[in-house]
């Protein structure tokens, strides 16, 4: 008899999806499914409201990296209001929203690392999820829950300094930013108490890679023989190639390292992507158009960023970048566990970057804003958290908005984290008669991976409950099993 | 000279000149009477009824009412302070106000009461009314979701020869505030500008501008509405 078998919500991933997997009747897995079951609209109820009020207004699609959203929609718009294409501001505009914008990169990566992803890697994939959460680890390794806690609140200081608030702050704005950096601020951020400065924070980083690596170390089937299939890679780079999470060209690469979108002008990005809507998923599918919607999907995120820049311009992260690389003998990774390892390795980076920016003297005096003619179209992009982020809107001669097209991180990874659940449920599913918690962990493990944020909207961390259904041939319910 | 007056309010002697609002004759007593159509300079309308105060047993309007000699005036006792409360809350849900987005945010007298007011959650309820932005005008945008109809900015914008720039158009729940289609195009930079800092809401916005004042400086972030007043040092009599 054949089942379809219902894990919902999907737990510790930002968001609400759920994924169903359907068994033959032999028990072998005939199809896999990630859907994203909430509908936002947000495209759609911007139209008609003031451009200049965008980047405000749509940061609200996300609770957990809203400067993302903030950034890459100012950055559209300082093309709307005549001041470049992302990399003509004023210095001061430039250096304040990189500094937010790699504060914002420092405390999302490690929220998700330490308190989403790591009760897996200390407790194990099998382990009673009683024990496998971020409270247990405070309970078990006190030093390292201080730690992510202590992380976490630093990236979020450097965001209220620069954006005004922790959350949905208001520092970008159309051509470039409202405030400067006041002394007392960048003191409190370079040299502050109680682990708050860029030094612990520094030291810190580099202790949690050395842990990952450790236990990478110990953990080989985990790290590398969890997941593995090819994709291809895309996310902007600097124009010499280096790492840049603000600004630059879009690139891409296939399985193998090589060039299939050659460093372009993101301004042009709907030359070479489109989106497929699949009727059983609110969330689209982006792919190069080049290659069509089959063969065109592409994986974004922190380990495609490792797969597609040539180094990083930081010493302690190239260091990293450099032995990452080695490992996986200079080719592309296509182990999505990896993204863990490459999560790391930009924590560091945006450690080192706001050490530099802190020193900079341009942050606290220098025009704010420049403006230029008016435009009518602009395409701001941005390296989010979970990857390449897009907006692109249109205004009228109203200034009103008339087009709003958001192509989400999580978006773009929407064809491999489909991936990469049918590649575990197909191990650890088949032929199985009873799903254990385990194995619902598992493909939840590779899901989490990609740091999805599903909805791009804060669900409160720990309440969802998780919910399996089994349905046989006919749709009928034989078991649920529902965890609180 | 100007003739003074002796009154109380809540029980604590106050002096003022006659003649003098209430609502100002407060003020320079250290009292703090809350207000949303009212706009120093502007001739008083009593229109939204947030002033609203007791005086000698009576239901009063403080923004029009002239204080005078022994008058007993009532104004943070718990039936005015409820009934004010209520006013607040009821534009709330009329209108469309969403804060988070809004470039008034920090700045928005009616955000600032509903603080004030300890406004949590609506107790009425959200009527969602569809309204539009009107957006023609070169300088300003007249966001009609957010406007409470105070006519303030009718009364304080005018032209050269005193003639209003805004005015109401239609009636009863459908009426808005328009810019005059003609006079309209004579609103300078610095008239838009005034006509924005006159809107307590954010329904009249200057365009291409927006959230220039950073977090943390904006005019109620500080300084909850009314502290000035509350905190002023005033010589007691």
């Amino acid at each position: 008899m054949g089942q379809k078998i219902t894990i919902e919500p999907v737990t510790r991933v930002e968001g609400h999806g759920k994924v169903t997997i359907h068994l033959d009747n032999e028990g072998n897995i005939e199809q896999t499914r990630l859907h994203i079951v909430e509908f936002r609209g947000f495209e759609r109820f911007v139209q008609g409201r003031p451009y200049w009020e965008m980047p405000v207004l749509v940061q609200r699609l996300c609770g957990i990296c809203p400067v993302s959203h903030h950034l890459a929609a100012a950055k559209a718009l300082d093309v709307i209001v005549g001041a470049g294409n992302g990399d003509d501001l004023t210095p001061t505009g430039e250096k304040m929203r990189r500094l937010m914008h790699y504060g914002q990169m420092f405390q999302s990566h490690t929220l998700h690392f330490f308190h989403l992803a790591s009760p897996d890697l200390l407790f194990g994939i099998d382990a009673d999820p009683v024990k496998r959460n971020v409270i247990n680890i405070a309970a078990v390794n006190r030093d390292l829950a201080i730690q992510a806690v202590m992380m976490r609140k630093y990236g979020q200081e450097v965001i209220q300094a620069t954006a005004g608030k922790k959350i949905h702050g208001t520092g970008a704005i159309p051509g470039g930013i409202n405030k400067h950096l006041s002394e007392e601020e960048r003191d409190s951020l370079l040299d502050g108490d109680d682990y708050m400065n860029i030094d612990k924070m520094i030291e810190w980083s580099l202790a949690a890679i050395e842990f990952f690596k450790d236990y990478h170390k110990k953990n080989k089937e985990i790290i590398d023989g969890f997941i593995e299939f090819p994709s291809s890679f895309l996310s902007l780079v600097r124009k010499d190639g280096a790492l840049d999470l603000y600004h630059g060209v879009l690139r891409a690469v296939d399985d193998q390292g090589k060039k299939i979108l050659h460093d372009v002008d993101y301004q042009e990005y709907d030359k070479y992507i489109d989106e497929e809507v699949r009727s059983w998923s609110y969330m689209k599918f982006p792919y190069l158009k080049e290659f069509g919607k089959k063969a065109g999907w592409y994986t974004v995120g922190p380990l495609a960023r490792m797969n597609t820049i040539d180094f990083i311009d930081t010493p302690l992260a190239q260091k990293e970048f450099e032995e990452f690389r080695a490992y996986n003998d200079g080719k592309p990774s296509l182990r999505p566990m990896h993204s863990h390892w490459a999560r790391l390795i930009e924590i560091i980076h945006s450690a080192e970057k706001i050490k530099m920016l802190l020193n900079d003297p341009d942050l606290m005096e220098g025009e704010l804003v420049k403006k230029g003619t008016k435009q009518y179209e602009g395409v701001g992009l941005i390296e989010a958290p979970r990857g390449t982020l897009f907006h692109h809107y249109k205004i009228d001669d109203n200034d009103q908005i008339v087009m709003a097209n958001l192509i989400v991180s999580t978006t773009n990874n929407n064809q491999p984290m489909n991936e990469a659940v049918n590649q575990v449920a197909t191990r650890v599913m088949t032929g199985q008669t009873e799903i254990t918690e385990g194995m619902m962990n598992a493909v939840e493990v590779a899901i989490r991976a990609y740091d999805p944020c599903l909805s791009c909207a804060t669900h409160a961390l720990g309440q969802m409950p998780l919910e399996i259904s089994l349905y046989d041939a006919n749709d009928r319910l034989i078991n649920r099993r529902v965890k609180e | 000279m100007s003739q003074f007056v002796r009154f109380t309010i809540d029980g604590t002697e106050c002096m003022a000149a006659k003649g003098q609002y209430i609502v100002e004759a407060a003020k320079e007593n250290g009292v703090y009477i809350p207000t949303l159509c009212n706009f120093p300079g502007v001739k008083p309308k009593g229109g939204c009824r947030i002033c609203t105060i007791r005086v000698n047993g009576r239901l009063m309007t403080a923004c029009t009412t002239p204080v005078a000699e022994d008058m007993s005036i009532e104004n943070e006792v718990k039936d005015i302070r409820e009934l004010r409360k209520s006013i607040v809350e009821l534009l709330m849900v009329e209108g469309n106000h969403f804060c988070p987005a809004c470039e008034k945010s920090g700045q928005c007298e009616l955000q600032a009461l509903a603080y004030r007011f300890q406004i949590m959650a609506p107790r009425f309820p959200y009527q969602f009314p569809v309204r539009k932005i009107d957006a023609s005008h070169p300088k300003i945008m007249k966001d009609q979701n957010r406007c409470i109809q105070c006519k303030r900015c009718i009364r304080a914008i005018k032209d050269e020869k005193g003639r209003n720039i805004f005015a109401y158009r239609k009636r009863s729940s459908s009426v808005e505030v328009v810019v005059d289609v003609k006079l309209g195009k004579q609103l300078t930079d610095e008239l838009a500008q005034k006509a924005m800092d006159v809107c307590p809401v954010g329904s009249i916005l200057v365009k291409e501008k927006g959230f220039v004042i950073p977090i943390g400086e904006r005019k109620y972030d500080n300084m909850p509405i009314g502290s000035d007043i509350e905190n002023m040092q005033v010589s007691k009599i």
